[in-house]
């Protein structure tokens, strides 16, 4: 039931409408301009008679007294085969062909569909007629890129119904009605197309499991020190130049994953731009295919409207939930949770609710908390697991996290990767801070083991400081080579080279096999004569392995290198001075 | 046609609020009074009652002033004419020539579609090697000066603008001393820039709300050009001022504030601004530089903070030259890969080894024994300060390089560096 209202205020985004008959909460409405433009909007708050609603494009231009068209549906997303390697908005309007249509610039009040009508798709049923299904069972299937993108019976359903029609295989439209159900008399007619409110989690499966599986993004810190896991949540903070972007960048390249969502939230279109100019070239190892058939990017960028900034993280999640209910692995990146943060903050300032900490509404910490909640692995009904990973980044506002984003983010995440000042002024990348990073999981190497070299970058650190207070010639041989092993693990495995062909991704098996030449090191007694040459000896092999890291996995080069380093470990300098 | 009205209501800071019906959310109104006449900007309705920014502030603005609405919203003349002249921040004429009136185009229009948007790809050399070499300029960035008052951004900036051979240079000054626009005008017609310049100049004297206009008007006439295929380059300084006016608007406003008064979307208000830098397929682009004088050197205020998540990098001035570690330039990747190979391992060695001479040196402060290894360090950082980060140095990139290895080869061993062996193999200078 629609209905319709007149406008009373408008101010920035937010605009208020007088209406009659029933309202619902979260419902999208489109304020008419009177040159006839329309402009999308959703409902936050209702007040009696008024209607207060946040407008997804700049309200420049309209006037008290305009209409207010106000719909039932809740904000809601187009779900079927198709979305894969799709540019969107943050209100699902595919951006490539909003060029084409309108031009250069995003003029307000354009919205197109977000799947193609046209496009054929070889279609396989799964389901027989006479079968009984449930919400979310697989009726059949169309080949996605690589993936089955399993077609299903709707979320919505509710309890049993019997396929009472169901297509033949062959070629179909999105819209072709593709299964007929029916329960009591009732029948419904289904096809590939789906909706879903994004404000809603999306989640039709037979239990929710722990994550156990590491999600490998090929970066040596992050799976060895700070795993992540299929279906696990993890956080990014860090100030800005940190390399926040940067390392979600290769993780969304480099990560052992079916699919990569990758949500810009609020930051730089640039940085979009080469994604989505990149990835079109660049090659999945893992299959052979390009990186943007394993892709979806939702693009709400700093300069376009704070509103639709808000939903774009519900869309890039939404699209998650999706996908893992088709069956896939996928990895959700947001980035940056604080523009999101931001522009909640926004909108509840117009709405002149009582602020909290820093001006941030005080359901900012649940807010959070739901959002990440809508991660996880799964198993569906047809005996699956499927997982939504999901990582975002923080922005904390002079990089200091003890500011409430990051404190409500941290509460709820499963590894916590910090980035600092410090290491990023040293080009120490990827400048996760190895002793204030935590991961509640564990990783592809033997906990045990992982514990003892990290102990070393502790005592590192201790040893540094006190070498800062009392001089190099005060500090004993003993604890000086203990330094330099937490340097040399630092060097040659914490940091990787993300220009650098090779030391980019660095997989399972080299992770492992390179983490026992590093243990090898760190456990080795030197004898030294004196801190110059050891030293000396530490400049050499960080050199030797910075060069194994450089060399392709069993190349000729590799085994070289690595020779080099077995003779200057087996040298006589290093064995006894 | 025009109606008019001839009651205000409230004054406030710079707002005026009265009763008016069938007015557009930020439609422009003139107001009118014994004191002279100001453009204004509707900032909220509410019913009918309606809130004007007045351009020119209140100051004499008495509540029986006439108001009519334009119709519109805020519009700028664009064409070849431009070339030359010099306005106010609000867009008057500041140079006692006639008023532009054809071709008028909205101010602070909607936002570029990112999917058209081109990866800058250009660098843009300047001669200065902490630029060129350590944080690459290229086309289509946007950057902005972080620096205390009294360090010299001003030169800074007038010396990459005229050695960035850009077709058009569009700027906005905001809040300057009079003297300091003087100095940029003289720069530009010195180096005979002047003809493919156009200013915006909001002196300190002037209203506070034209200094809000400043950058949307200056923008707005170079995404015309840079549509029109052409190079373009946007300076704004100073982008604190512009951030303080949006500060003492949302104070009048009753808003909210987050952070040290400012208002909470000062994020996205700078974002759109700073988000028109662009580079178009069609070959025209919008690189902005921009100068952000930090209150009290803090780079954590929310000026600088805010700014620094916005921009691509940004070059830190500090004790008179562009410090390695506070500048960064985000887009160097772009252009650094296709220079020469050993730019990037110049670009980190260098840099690692002056970070460990400077904590070095703090030991040395603290009366530490200074060991073979600390000996070379400080000399190193020496040789690298006064030959590279020195203002003076004025060379392309190559020979900046090269100075960068020779400089590496007077204090170290190939190994000591960091850099990988098969780049010292090639590079590194050969003693005879
Ligand atoms: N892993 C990395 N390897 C090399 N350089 C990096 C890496 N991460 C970040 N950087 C450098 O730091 C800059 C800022 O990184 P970015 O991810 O954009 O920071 P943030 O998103 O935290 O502001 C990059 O442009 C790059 O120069
Ligand atoms: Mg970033």
């Amino acid at each position: 039931m629609s209905t319709t209202g007149r406008i009373v205020t408008v101010y920035g985004n937010m605009v208020t409408a007088e209406f009659e008959g029933a309202v619902r909460q979260n419902a999208v409405a489109y304020c008419q301009r009177s040159d006839g433009v329309r402009l999308m909007s959703e409902i936050i708050r209702i007040r009696g008679k008024l209607a207060d609603m946040q407008v997804f494009e700049l309200t420049r231009g309209l006037k008290v007294g305009d209409s207010v068209e106000i719909t039932d549906e809740l904000l809601s997303l187009e779900l079927g085969p198709g979305l894969i390697g799709m540019v969107y908005d943050g209100l699902q309007n595919p951006l490539p062909e909003m060029a084409e249509k309108i031009g250069k610039f995003l003029k307000p009040g354009n919205y197109l569909k977000a799947l193609d009508r046209n496009r054929d798709w070889e279609f396989t049923p799964v389901a027989s007629e006479g079968d009984v299904v449930t919400a979310a069972e697989n009726l059949g299937k169309v080949k996605e890129n690589i993936f089955d993108h399993f077609i299903m019976s709707p979320f919505t359903l509710d309890g049993e119904w019997k396929v009472k029609k169901m297509a033949k295989a062959g070629k179909y439209k999105i819209e072709n009605e593709i299964a007929v159900l029916e329960k009591d008399g009732k029948t419904v007619s289904v096809n590939m197309i789906q909706r879903w409110p994004v404000r809603l989690p999306l989640g039709v499966y037979r239990e929710r499991l722990l994550p156990t599986q590491p999600m490998v993004t090929k970066q040596r810190i992050i799976d060895t020190f700070f795993p992540v896991m299929l279906g696990g949540t993890y956080c990014i903070p860090g100030p800005f130049g940190a390399g926040k972007t940067v390392l979600q960048q290769i993780t969304s390249r480099h990560a052992e994953i079916d699919l990569v969502i990758v949500a810009a939230c609020g930051e730089r279109a640039g940085e979009v731009v080469e994604t989505l100019r990149e990835f079109p070239h660049l090659k999945d190892p893992r299959t052979g295919k390009t990186l943007i058939e394993r892709t979806i990017i939702i693009c709400n960028t700093s300069s376009m409207p704070v509103a639709a900034r808000e939903s774009s993280v519900y869309t890039a999640i939404t699209l998650g939930e999706y996908y893992r209910q088709v069956g896939l692995n996928v990895l959700m990146l947001a980035d940056s949770t604080s523009r999101w943060a931001q522009a909640l903050r926004e909108m509840s300032g117009r709405l002149e609710e009582i602020p909290g900490e820093e001006a941030f509404p005080a359901y900012l910490e649940s807010s959070i908390a739901r959002f990440y909640e809508r991660g996880g692995i799964v198993e569906l009904k047809d005996g699956r697991k499927a997982s939504l990973t999901i990582g975002g980044t923080v922005s904390p506002a002079g990089g200091n996290f003890e500011e409430p984003v990051t404190q409500g983010t941290l509460k709820v995440v499963g590894t916590f990767l910090g980035l600092s000042y410090a290491r990023s002024y040293a080009r120490r990348f990827p400048a996760i801070d190895p002793l204030e990073s935590w991961s509640k999981y564990s990783g592809i190497i033997d906990g045990k083991k992982v514990s003892w070299a990290h102990n070393f970058l502790r005592r590192g650190k201790t040893i540094y400081e006190m070498m800062q207070v009392v001089g190099e010639e005060g500090t004993s041989i003993d604890d000086f080579v203990t330094y330099l092993k937490s340097e040399f693990l630092d060097n040659v495995y914490l940091q990787q080279n993300s220009f650098d062909e090779v030391d980019a991704a660095c997989p399972t098996e080299r992770q492992q096999y390179l983490f026992e030449m590093v243990l090898d090191v760190l456990k080795h007694e030197f004898t030294f004569k004196d801190k110059p040459q050891a030293r000396d000896m530490f400049f050499s092999l960080t050199e030797q392995f910075r060069d194994w890291n450089y060399s392709p996995w069993q190349s000729d080069k590799m085994k070289e290198n690595e020779k080099k380093i077995r003779s200057t470990l087996n040298s006589r300098e290093a064995a006894h001075a | 046609m025009r109606k008019y009205y001839s009651k205000i209501d409230n004054i406030a800071g710079n707002v005026a609020t009265l009763k008016a019906d069938n007015v557009g959310y930020e439609e422009l109104a003139v107001v009118e009074g014994s004191w002279g006449k100001s453009l204004a900007q509707v900032i909220r309705i509410s019913g009918d009652n309606v809130a004007l920014q007045i351009f020119a502030g209140t100051r004499g603005v008495s509540t029986g002033d006439k108001v009519s609405f334009l119709g519109s919203s805020m519009r700028f003349s664009f064409s070849d004419d431009l070339f030359g002249r010099v306005f106010s921040g609000g867009g008057e004429p500041r140079d006692g020539r006639t008023e532009l009136t054809d071709n008028l185009i909205e101010v602070g229009g909607p936002a570029v579609n990112p999917a058209i948007r081109l990866m800058p790809h250009r660098m843009i050399p300047t001669n200065i090697p902490m630029i060129d070499v350590f944080n690459t300029l290229v086309e289509g960035q946007k950057l902005p000066i972080f620096s205390i008052p009294g360090e010299p951004y001003n030169e800074l900036l007038s010396r990459i603008a005229l050695q960035a051979e850009a077709d058009v240079i569009v700027f906005g000054g905001m809040g300057l001393k009079y003297d300091e626009y003087l100095y940029f005008r003289r720069q530009l017609e010195e180096g005979g820039a002047m003809s493919r310049t156009i200013m915006f100049i909001h002196t300190a004297a002037d209203p506070v709300v034209e200094c809000l206009q400043t950058p949307d008007i200056a923008l707005t006439v170079a995404e015309q050009f840079a549509i029109q295929g052409k190079r373009v380059l946007v300076l704004l300084t100073d982008m604190t001022n512009f951030a303080n006016a949006l500060k003492e608007i949302s104070i009048t406003m009753e808003q909210i504030p987050s952070n040290r008064g400012y208002p909470g979307d000062l994020y996205s208000q700078l974002a759109s601004r700073y988000e028109k830098a662009v580079v178009f397929e069609e070959g025209g682009s919008i690189t902005l530089m921009a100068v952000t004088t930090m209150p009290g050197d803090d780079v954590t205020h929310p000026v600088p903070d805010n700014t620094g998540y916005i921009t691509e990098g940004q070059f830190y001035l500090k004790n008179g030259v562009i410090d390695p570690f506070g500048s960064l330039s985000r887009l160097k990747q772009q252009v650094n890969g296709k220079t020469r190979d050993d730019h990037r391992a110049i670009m980190d060695g260098c840099i690692q080894l002056y970070s460990k001479c400077r904590e070095t040196r703090e030991k040395r402060a603290m009366g530490f024994e200074m060991s073979d290894w600390d000996n070379k360090l400080l000399k190193y950082g020496e040789s690298f300060e006064n030959e590279i980060m020195d203002f003076s140095a004025n060379v392309g990139l190559y020979d900046a390089l090269a100075k960068c290895w020779e400089i590496l080869a007077r204090h170290f061993e190939p190994r000591e560096t960091g850099i990988r062996s098969s780049l010292c193999d090639q590079f590194w200078p050969k003693r005879d």
